[in-house]
């Protein structure tokens, strides 16, 4: 049986948590409120099935059902980074949803549910594929944004992303048909090979159109209006899965449509991947000057960071790609590692999310504020934390693509960014004690630990995931 | 060991030394006593490791020596260390001075003193691998990882306004080091490589060398820092504690005038005869015009910032000259004012640390009641002047000669600045030091401890004797620069011949 020797030897990730899924609703629906904390465990165990899956397979590239997937080294990298967040973000809500009563066990099968989107995806090799991933994504994220049903806030912020989301998802169907139109195949291969000679203009226009939803998914400036109010109103576990996992998985789909659908038209849509990567750059920088809620203060630093990302994109070479991947790990484990830190922000049972609130943290939680003050100058870009090692392989392309304006503009949003990354230090270390936060979880401190030990000594070791990055380049090229 | 050398056990020995410190819990007098010891012996192995390599350094050699290499990032980032003899004078410096400033901040710092020796090992780790790195990129992982700490030192044990200061220096010099790194990626985009040795011969177009040579200005101006770009450093050093002060004056800012030398000089020759006016310019306004914004200032750290940067504009006018007298005048000059501007800033902290004010005006008449401090602030308020005999005159009368050869008119005004700085730095010295003691805050101040004379000892003596005998710094640096001319006007050759025939 061919057919399934090549399932499952180039799609048993997906197999693994479709079927997780399915089981786990089914104990779920069995017993009920008593089986919260096994499914939540047993989300973990199937993703870490998964993890493995992708791991130990044999890594050789192949196409599955007629070429809608792909399975090769790029998307084998970015959805261990996936997998990776997706644990992560699971692991960190435990305690909180319990804590806010919200543990409930369709949080953890939505989660899963969102990264089996994910990571069809990120193996998408069709428009349709492409859709059908980016849906099961967005449904399942409407619905844990929205997961604290009794709040406002969350609710307003499901709603936001609701019906932007579907905005953006309209664009990009409408986008997708007209190169459809245009180019008479679905296939991003079959797409390149229309348009090598002259793109009709059609193709260009459903061009910008994908280009914008795909924007929109990785909240990249000027299609980022969501990110702050839901990233605000969220619980910060579930916004802490918008900013990896999400973000990951729609940068990784973008740089795919981008480079192996329309490499012939490189010149049009790296504009608009300039103008993107330009407004994020400055408009993350400096939004994010005025907040003082650290959630909002963590969109906009988001929003810039993928500025960043598309700043490796406009240089369409292997290298960007290689800077882009590498970029996506730092950028996860920062993420990841900051929003623990925010999840152990919470005085008297309550969580709070004001700047204010981390007033003199360095002398109550000396270790906390020592590891937030890392990812802090991580986040700025400061060496030799892995964020500089982020930014410097994506400046890097572009300066080889001859794109110095768009350097210069990247690395003076920087500096305007460390400003108020530099302001978290600062009121960790230099102003007077704010009240002591309550003790945080084990799992939510060991992961503030591990991600900053990861970003703090990445320098010492770092072939491994050097090594894989360029093999996860070379396979789009 | 390990197959690493001496450069990478100087570089990383203060990080083990941090890391033990680390291990050190609870606030009782034993475990700070430990911390402080831990840190000063740290301090001192790592200045007799830096001792050994100076053994085995060649100084007669031009080429970079106790090299090693090791690939780390694959092309474009590989660890590679070496020194030569530009570079070795700074290592020792920095490794000479850090014993000094732990002394400094024995007692003087009492709140969180594991985290600052923490902060001020990483430091020594940082810096000793600005001027090892042999590697541009890794060159500019030691230079901007820097700011870290010390923006944490001036932030957490500074003075008042610590808060704005630490952020207008880590902003300032941030923006600097960013757009170096473009130029940096631009760099081995068109060479290939980021070997330091590799594009030291690589001859960049023109034109691109202008850019380059811009933004690796920007970094190095800043940091130095030469007028208009000055600003951030009065106020560091005033909210830095005492051994902040010392390391940013007697050490950061050299890191300014090392990249000139190791970069901006060798790799952008055509650049650098090409922007040889605008640098004399803001040299001299360096020299005349800080010299007399320090003759009004009532705040004796920052009076002696201002008189850094005059100090500092002498350095990049030297630098410039593109003679041998010039460039080995700023050499000189920056080791030598990293002794004596160390020296003034401890001077201040021993004074600070006994009435908690850094006002001229609170002093006065200090003479009747400290001798011994008086000595010694004389010594350094001397050097700082340029009195025939100290270091400090060596380093200014070479840069001055070497300016009359290149531009008399540079030279002229540039003397000038001599003329002031024993202005401004003697009527620092009457105004505190002499007169009657009047006022009543100071009837019971006390001389010199025991600590604070083992401090101030070998600074005053290294100050006499290389004021005596500058050769053991000229010597190191001479074969060097001899190299650094030649080749420089090797290549300004090739371009009027290249002109010439066409």
């Amino acid at each position: 049986m061919p057919f399934f020797t090549q399932l499952a030897h180039h799609f048993l990730p997906e197999v693994i948590l479709a079927a997780g899924v399915l089981a786990l609703i089914l104990i779920g629906a069995w017993r009920g409120e008593r089986a919260n904390a096994l499914v939540s465990e047993s989300a973990v165990g199937v993703m870490g099935l998964a993890l493995l899956a992708i791991v130990l397979s044999s890594h050789s590239d192949a196409s599955v059902f007629d070429g809608a997937y792909v399975d090769d080294a790029f998307s084998r990298f970015v959805k261990v980074v996936t997998l990776v967040a997706s644990m992560v973000t699971i692991l960190l809500s435990t305690d909180f949803m319990r804590r806010a009563h919200l543990d409930k066990f369709e949080y953890p099968i939505l989660i899963l549910l969102a990264t089996l989107g994910m990571l069809l995806l990120i193996s998408a090799d069709n428009l349709i594929a492409l859709y059908l991933g980016l849906e099961l994504m967005s449904l399942a994220l409407y619905v844990v944004a929205a997961f604290a049903r009794d709040d406002v806030r969350a609710s307003e912020a499901g709603l936001k992303y609701f019906v932007l989301g579907a905005l953006s998802s309209g664009m990009m169907l409408y986008g997708a048909s007209l190169l459809y139109g245009f180019a008479g195949t679905i296939s991003f291969t079959g797409i390149a090979a229309v348009v090598s000679g002259s793109a009709p203009i059609g193709v260009v226009f459903g061009l910008v159109f994908v280009l914008a939803g795909l924007a929109f998914k990785m909240s990249a400036a000027p299609f980022h209006m969501w990110t702050p109010d839901v990233y605000e109103g969220a619980p910060t576990p579930v916004s802490a899965f918008f900013a990896s996992s999400a973000k990951v998985a729609a940068v990784a789909i973008m740089v795919r449509v981008t480079l192996t659908a329309f490499p012939a038209m490189t010149s049009q849509w790296r504009q608009i991947v300039v103008f993107l990567a330009i407004v994020s750059t400055l408009l993350g920088a400096f939004a994010a000057i005025g907040q003082t809620n650290i959630k909002r203060l963590m969109a906009y630093s988001s929003i810039g960071h993928m500025g960043f990302v598309l700043i490796g994109l406009a240089a369409a070479s292997e290298e960007g790609v290689r800077g882009i991947a590498i970029y996506l790990v730092m950028y996860s484990a920062m993420t990841l590692g900051a929003f623990a830190a925010i999840l152990t922000m919470r005085v008297d049972g309550k969580p709070v999310e004001n700047i204010s609130d981390l007033a003199g943290l360095s002398r109550s939680r000396s270790a906390t504020a020592f590891f937030l003050a890392m990812l802090m100058f991580s986040l700025a870009g400061i060496p030799p934390l892995g964020g500089f090692f982020a930014k410097y392989y994506v400046l890097l392309p572009a300066v080889q693509a001859g794109l110095y304006p768009l350097a210069v503009i990247g690395v003076l949003a920087s500096a305007v960014g460390a400003f108020y990354y530099l302001r978290i230090v600062k009121v960790m270390y230099f102003d007077e004690p704010a009240p002591v936060f309550d003790p945080s979880s084990r799992t939510v401190g060991g992961i503030l630990a591990l991600s900053t030990i990861f970003l703090l000594f990445f320098w010492v070791y770092p072939a491994p995931l050097m090594d894989a990055a360029s093999a996860a380049a070379k396979s789009l090229f | 060991m390990f197959g690493f050398g001496i450069l990478s056990g100087l570089t990383f020995l203060p990080l083990v030394g941090a890391a033990f410190i680390l291990t050190q819990r609870g606030d009782n007098e034993s475990s700070l006593r430990n911390i402080r010891w831990a840190a000063l012996l740290t301090t001192v192995a790592v200045f007799v490791l830096s001792m050994v390599g100076w053994q085995r350094f060649d100084p007669s050699s031009a080429a970079f020596q106790l090299v090693e290499e090791k690939s780390w990032f694959g092309s474009g980032l590989v660890y590679k260390l070496g020194v030569d003899g530009f570079s070795m004078p700074f290592v020792l410096l920095t490794t000479f001075l850090m014993p000094f400033s732990i002394l400094a901040s024995w007692e003087s710092v009492t709140k969180r003193v594991a985290e600052y020796m923490v902060a001020f090992l990483v430091l020594e780790a940082l810096m000793i691998g600005v001027f090892c790195a042999l590697d541009l990129v890794l060159f500019y992982l030691f230079f901007e990882g820097g700011l870290i700490p010390m923006f944490l030192i001036i932030g957490i044990w500074g003075g008042k306004r610590r808060v704005y200061a630490s952020f207008k220096f880590f902003l300032y010099t941030l923006v600097g080091s960013l757009l170096m790194l473009i130029a940096i990626l631009a760099m081995y985009n068109q060479a290939g490589t980021t070997d330091i040795s590799v594009l030291l011969t690589t001859h960049f177009p023109p034109r691109m060398q202008t850019w380059l040579w811009l933004a690796f200005f920007a970094s190095f101006a800043v940091k130095l820092p030469m007028w208009p770009f000055h600003t951030w450093l009065p106020d560091a050093h005033v909210e830095a504690p005492t051994a902040g002060s010392v390391i940013l004056a007697a050490i950061l800012l050299k890191m300014g005038g090392y990249g000139f030398i190791r970069f901006s000089l060798p790799m952008f020759p055509d650049a650098s005869v090409q922007f040889t006016p605008l640098v004399y310019a803001l040299s001299v306004i360096a020299i005349v015009y800080t010299s007399l914004v320090a003759l009004v200032q009532d705040d004796i750290k920052k009076l002696i910032a201002y008189s850094s940067v005059a100090h500092m504009g002498f350095v990049t006018m030297g630098l410039f000259t593109m003679n041998p007298q010039g460039v080995q005048g700023a050499m000189f000059l920056m080791i030598s004012h990293g002794f004596v501007s160390g020296a003034l800033f401890l001077c201040v902290g021993v004074i600070y640390d006994r009435m908690h004010t850094r006002e001229i005006a609170a002093y006065g008449g200090l003479v009747n009641r400290m001798p011994i401090y008086a000595f010694a602030f004389m010594v350094f308020t001397m050097a700082n002047v340029g009195l025939p005999g100290t270091s400090g005159f060596v380093g200014e009368f070479l840069t001055l000669v070497g300016a009359f050869n290149a531009n008399s008119w540079v030279a002229l005004f540039a003397t000038t600045g001599v003329i002031l700085s024993a202005a401004y730095a003697l009527y620092l010295y009457r105004r505190v030091v002499f007169g009657a003691l009047e006022k009543a805050s100071l009837a019971s101040i006390t001389d010199l401890s025991a600590r604070e004379v083992a401090i101030f000892a070998p600074l005053i003596a290294l100050t006499i004797f290389y004021g005596v005998r500058p050769e053991p710094v000229l010597d190191a640096s001479a074969a060097s620069v001899v190299n650094l001319l030649q080749s420089h006007s090797a290549l300004l050759d090739a371009v009027k011949l290249a002109a010439a025939s066409h």
